[in-house]
């Protein structure tokens, strides 16, 4: 069940192999060119029965549409004023914790590096009545703020996780020459070790701006209304207002989606990479 | 005191860089998880007195048939979410080829993974929408007689199940890819000389040295499955009368209902689903463990 490299093979299964590839691509896409397609049919299609075959006309106006009658705009810069921030603070505060569970060892190291493992994977659910209590004690309630905050801590559990890792396989010998030479703790972390960094903090970035942005549970929690929610709650109540109205939820769906898409068209090497560490020794 | 300082630096420097991180972490995840514990002792509407109740909480989910449902869904959504495992295998194996163009394949199977699951489920419930849905047309064509998987209780789950497969497939194919890109060619030559082939080939040559990817793929799906909340809120919020409803829905629903929040009840339903997910992060956590000690 372990194919030879297909250049090996005869010149049959070659073709095969490439006339297979599309062919296995479009039915594992199905779902998203069905949407993709609906987003631009004319509404007269979808009243006249036509689901199916060639749209009657490219109608890029469900798009416009959608921004007209929908508040998605702000949706979406919502989304941006969770998502940026959370990416900033998290990624932040990681290279930070990261760096002192890699570097030092103290009493405690590996508790505090588990707790942070194990706080990552918890249920959303044990933590939603309190966490939605102290965001309204502190007044946060139904803001793009406190909604960021909470990202910023939990986040922080998985993105400790990765660069404490990241940084344990960067050469010891760099911090041990920096500390002979009399460079203070501070120092080393600034001037030596975070310009290493530099592939985990973009690998981690990408990674947590998808996440982040794709979040709905918290999103429902935390905010209420088009003032606040971000797109993934928006397009939520969007869905019910629209009932049957395809063209538009699909158009909306698209729109949602984009951000992230293009995120990892643009960065597929570093996404990749966050995604698959651990995966290899 | 900066020679106080700069004597003990060494000693102060790891708590200072791990303070921000760790209280913040602290306050927002860790102490949250003992409060919710502790409310699960109450019955609280989120505005009034909370009222100590003991294990009242936990009684009642005894008896609550709804609480069964979830459970059950949890368990089918356990089982058949790993079905992700062997599918992202396969896939992964079949894109595991140098021909011009593959890594823009790789990519775009990789897709599913990087869209909201609030927008798979959108996709998913137009897939299956009634009387128009391309599956519902399909079934008509064949049976002649179409079905509305997300009305109907029998199917529902499964329907939702499918929807959060095919990302879930993604991702584990993307851990694959990686984990094969570092499968040594020499000892696939080795095995082939030796006259491994087929499945033996798969299972004593390819998968031992995929291990690491296992390990993470099989994490990260029993989490994603026990999380389940985003695509049953979408495709059909827990309903037909409640059949599709998971524990984490469930909590969320009874936590902040429409008819009144009950808080208490809903911690105690999150305290099952916390515990379930334990077993397994322990069990996670306690192999990191070992390697570590390896190390």
């Amino acid at each position: 069940m372990f194919p030879r490299p297909i250049q090996q093979s005869s010149r049959q299964t070659q073709i095969l192999y490439q006339v297979a590839l599309p062919i296995a691509l479009v039915v594992w896409l199905l779902p998203l060119l069905g949407v993709a397609v609906t987003s631009l049919r004319p509404s007269s299609d979808l009243a006249a029965g036509n689901y199916f075959g060639l749209p009657s006309a490219i109608a890029f106006d469900n798009y416009a549409a959608v921004f007209r009658n929908s508040p998605i705009a702000s949706y979406i810069l919502n989304s941006f004023k969770v998502t940026i921030p959370t990416v900033i603070g998290a990624v932040a505060l990681s290279c930070m914790t990261g760096f002192a569970l890699a570097v030092y060892k103290f009493r405690g190291n590996v508790l505090i590096f588990f707790l942070f493992v194990a706080g990552n994977f918890v249920p959303f659910q044990i933590l939603m009545v309190p966490v939605r209590d102290l965001t309204l004690q502190m007044g946060l309630y139904d803001t793009t703020l406190g909604l960021a905050l909470f990202h910023i801590a939990f986040q922080t559990g998985f993105c400790t996780l990765f660069m404490r890792n990241f940084i344990r396989a960067l050469p010891y010998e760099l911090i041990e020459a920096a500390r002979v030479e009399g460079v203070s703790e501070i120092r080393i972390f600034w001037y030596v070790v975070l310009p290493l960094m530099r592939p985990a903090i973009a690998a981690l970035s990408v990674l947590i701006f998808t996440f982040i942005w794709n979040d709905y549970f918290w999103a429902t929690v935390l905010t209420t209304g088009a003032a606040t929610q971000p797109v993934t709650a928006g397009l939520y109540s969007l869905n019910g207002q629209w009932v049957a109205a395809w063209h538009l939820v699909s158009a909306g769906s698209i729109i949602a989606a984009m951000p992230p898409v293009l995120m990892f068209f643009l960065m597929q090497k570093h996404f990749i990479a966050g995604l698959t560490l651990g995966a290899v020794k | 005191m900066p020679t106080f300082f700069k004597m003990h630096q060494r000693r102060l420097a790891p708590w200072l860089f791990l303070a921000p991180g760790a209280l913040f972490f602290l306050f927002y995840v860790i102490a949250p998880i003992f409060e919710s514990m502790a409310l699960s002792l109450y019955d609280w509407d989120g505005l009034g007195e909370a009222t100590w109740i003991g294990f009242g909480n936990y009684v009642e989910l005894i008896g609550d048939e709804a609480f069964y449902i979830s459970l059950k869904n949890n368990v089918l959504w356990l089982v058949l979410y790993m079905l992700a495992i062997p599918f992202g295998l396969m896939i992964a194996i079949f894109l595991n080829q140098t021909v011009w163009g593959i890594r823009a394949y790789k990519s775009l199977f990789f897709f599913p993974f990087v869209i909201s699951q609030v927008v798979v489920g959108l996709m998913f419930s137009w897939f299956y929408a009634p009387n128009f849905g391309l599956l519902y047309t399909i079934i008509e064509a064949i049976t002649g007689q179409g079905v509305a998987i997300l009305a109907d209780e029998r199917y529902v789950t499964y329907g939702i199940i499918a929807a959060g497969l095919w990302p879930q497939i993604a991702y584990v194919m993307i851990l694959y890819l990686t984990g094969l890109n570092n499968v040594a060619p020499d000892q696939i030559e080795a095995a082939r000389l030796d006259g491994a082939k087929g499945w033996k080939m798969l299972w004593y040559v390819i998968l031992p040295q995929l291990r690491p990817a296992t390990f993470i793929a099989v994490v990260v799906t029993v989490i994603g499955a026990l999380r389940s909340f985003d695509l049953v809120s979408i495709m059909t919020d827990g309903g037909p009368y409640g059949s599709s409803r998971v524990l984490s829905f469930y909590m969320y629903e009874q936590a902040l209902s429409e008819y009144g929040y009950r808080m208490g009840y809903g911690a105690a339903i999150a305290v099952v689903l916390f515990a379930i997910m334990m077993v397994f992060i322990t069990g996670f956590i306690w192999k990191m463990w070992r390697d570590e000690k390896d190390h």
